[in-house]
């Protein structure tokens, strides 16, 4: 297990380095200089070209970057020339309002894919599992602002039951925080629950062939018994890699649903930064969400390979 | 109806034969609107439309009429023939974005699968920096980089696509290669690019066909999300998820201005989506696992 740690560790150095030169590249190579977008129509020659000596964008491109990397590496990752915010500051502040919402669409999907998945293995081909196998299906060609917009005006401007838009943090009203979460939370899980179905459907329904269910069946347990203890239990696994695997997905779906929902998280720090060419907070946002989601996908494989040991003492 | 009724009876009497690789009705519809929005696409041009650009303000959100068989958006422009113009960005984009796809990833999928080595492991490891990033967001930050306009939305959700393609082919060449047909022709000593190019590439495309009407429905998708976020085709061109994001404004007095370029995509996504995963359980040679 530790070879198996180290390894998956020393792969991570890389792929990290690459996402840093990555982002960076993305940032400086790409027309529009910065120095031109903080100064506006009014520049004159002279004082871009003071500018860029000032923020050291007249050096080659490689001293930049080593520079860039070695404040990074420090904990610096700049500061807006719009608001003087630090990137830090800026996403520490939101984070949590982001990680909020993907926690509770996380939580939605698995209790609307979870049950149903279950009933469809339980009577597999059987017109409930059409019905709903059929559904997922359509489900998934639904993008995610397209179901944001039917949950608005369904529940929003029909019914009147929840707020479109709107935030409050939840340390300072709870009810009223999760009053205004629900939609957003609800229109990211609609993106996720046909996955979770399909996948732990199938695997359910495999599952149930295998001889230890005919023997539970053989003992005289409870159907009940059998799908939720002997036959669920297995296919864990396969939730948290269908989990981990969404969470690429989701980090984007943040992005749509927090813009539209007016939320105050990552996601709208992201599509604000691009609609002010707000390049600093950009970069620094663009490079800690690839990180973040490299390190969370590094979690994800040890934590599949503590659940089956297979993994660890396989080919990898 | 004669000729319709007979290929029916064909039909009924060839399925016991090939039980479970029959395409079934809803392909066929699938098939059909796919068919449908192609040609409204190409044809907008000569169809009878209104100009999807011409304001008419006397008749904002004009409700159903003969003028304007499909209402009018805000502006009064002509809801049905923004639909239709609209169809052709979405089509542009989600065909020519998983081409680049398909070409580059499939290349560089079946070179992968095909030589190994130090090859592959330099492609399969620039692909995991590529997946790296939450696709949306490289996307958004490219777009806003490289300025919003057709061909770089095309370029970058293109580029996004190739790793998924890459992966595609060179899962289906590894199994190829240790085919008989192919050891056959090494064996006649037969070059690496015939090998490739007469070999492996008729069979390998199959899959990555059936993986490119996925690709499609997911450019759609995607750029889609990024126009209506404002940030993908710049206006006055409409594709279907800027007009969508339009929509959304007078959700509460006009929703039909949200929902009619809604349906237009979901049913074309639909369409992509079922047809490309019919044809990859077609292909799949797992297919008899489940």
């Amino acid at each position: 297990m530790v070879l198996f740690v180290a390894r998956r560790l020393l792969y991570l150095v890389p792929v990290l380095i690459a996402v840093s030169l990555l982002t960076f590249l993305i940032a400086s190579l790409l027309p529009g200089d910065l120095a031109y977008v903080i100064l506006g129509d009014q520049a004159t020659p002279e004082n871009v070209a003071a500018l860029r000596h000032d923020m050291g964008l007249d050096q080659p491109i490689w001293v930049r970057y080593f520079g860039w990397l070695g404040h990074v590496l420090q904990g610096d990752f700049g500061r807006s020339f719009r608001t003087g915010q630090t990137v830090l500051q800026a996403v520490t502040e939101r984070l949590p309002v982001s990680f909020e919402l993907m926690v509770l669409a996380e939580i939605m999907s698995l209790a609307i894919g979870v049950p149903l998945a279950i009933a469809c293995a339980a009577r597999s081909g059987g017109p409930f599992d059409r019905f709903m196998t059929g559904s997922a299906f359509g489900m998934l060609s639904v993008p995610t602002f397209l179901s944001a917009i039917l949950l608005i005006y369904l529940f929003a401007v029909e019914l009147r039951w929840l707020p479109a838009t709107g935030y409050v943090p939840f340390g300072e009203d709870p009810a009223a925080n999760l009053r205004f979460m629900v939609l957003p939370a609800l229109t990211l899980a609609f993106a996720e629950w046909p996955g979770i179905m399909r996948v732990l459907r199938s695997d359910m329904i495999a599952t149930l062939q295998e001889d230890y269910i005919a023997l539970a069946k053989a003992k005289g347990l409870k159907p009940s018994r059998i799908l939720l203890v002997h036959a669920l239990k297995p296919s864990s696994l396969t939730l948290v890699t269908i989990t981990g695997i969404n969470i690429g997905r989701l980090i984007g779906g943040a992005v749509i649903v927090e813009t539209i929902f007016a939320l105050p998280g990552i996601g709208r720090l992201l599509v604000g930064a691009i609609y002010t060419r707000d390049l600093i907070i950009l970069q620094g946002v663009v490079l800690l969400v690839g990180a973040g989601f490299v390190l969370i996908n590094f979690i994800v494989d040890m934590l599949y390979a503590v659940l089956d040991p297979r993994i660890r003492h396989g080919h990898a | 109806m004669a000729t319709l009724e007979l290929s029916i009876d064909q039909d009924a009497a060839q399925a016991p034969a090939r039980r479970g690789r029959r395409l079934g009705l809803l392909f066929w519809m699938a098939i059909g609107w796919m068919i449908f929005v192609f040609a409204v696409a190409i044809f907008a041009d000569v169809l009878p439309l209104a100009s999807p650009t011409d304001m008419d303000m006397l008749e904002k959100r004009a409700p159903f009429s003969f003028a304007h068989w499909l209402v009018t958006d805000r502006l009064g422009r002509d809801e049905l023939s923004r639909v239709i113009y609209g169809a052709r960005i979405s089509l542009i984009v989600g065909l020519c974005a998983p081409v680049i796809g398909l070409t580059l990833g499939g290349a560089l999928g079946m070179l992968a699968g095909y030589f190994r080595g130090r090859f592959e492991s330099l492609v399969v490891g620039s692909m995991d920096v590529l997946l790296a990033f939450p696709p949306l967001i490289l996307a958004l930050a490219v777009t806003a980089f490289l300025g919003q306009s057709i061909p770089n939305l095309t370029f970058i959700l293109g580029v996004l696509g190739v790793p998924a393609f890459m992966r595609v082919a060179r899962v289906a060449t590894l199994t190829l290669a240790r085919r008989e047909f192919v050891i056959a022709a090494q064996a006649l000593g037969a070059t690496h690019a015939r090998i490739l190019l007469r070999e492996l590439l008729p069979n390998v495309m199959l899959p990555l066909f059936a993986f490119f009407l996925l690709g499609v429905a997911i450019t759609i998708v995607a750029e889609g999300a990024l126009s209506f976020l404002g940030l993908g085709v710049p206006p006055p061109i409409s594709s279907w998820g800027s007009m969508i994001g339009e929509g959304r404004e007078s959700l509460d007095i006009a929703p039909r201005l949200a929902f009619i370029p809604a349906i237009a995509m979901f049913l074309t996504v639909l369409s992509f989506n079922f047809v490309g995963d019919t044809l990859r359980a077609f292909t799949d040679p797992r297919q008899g696992a489940l």
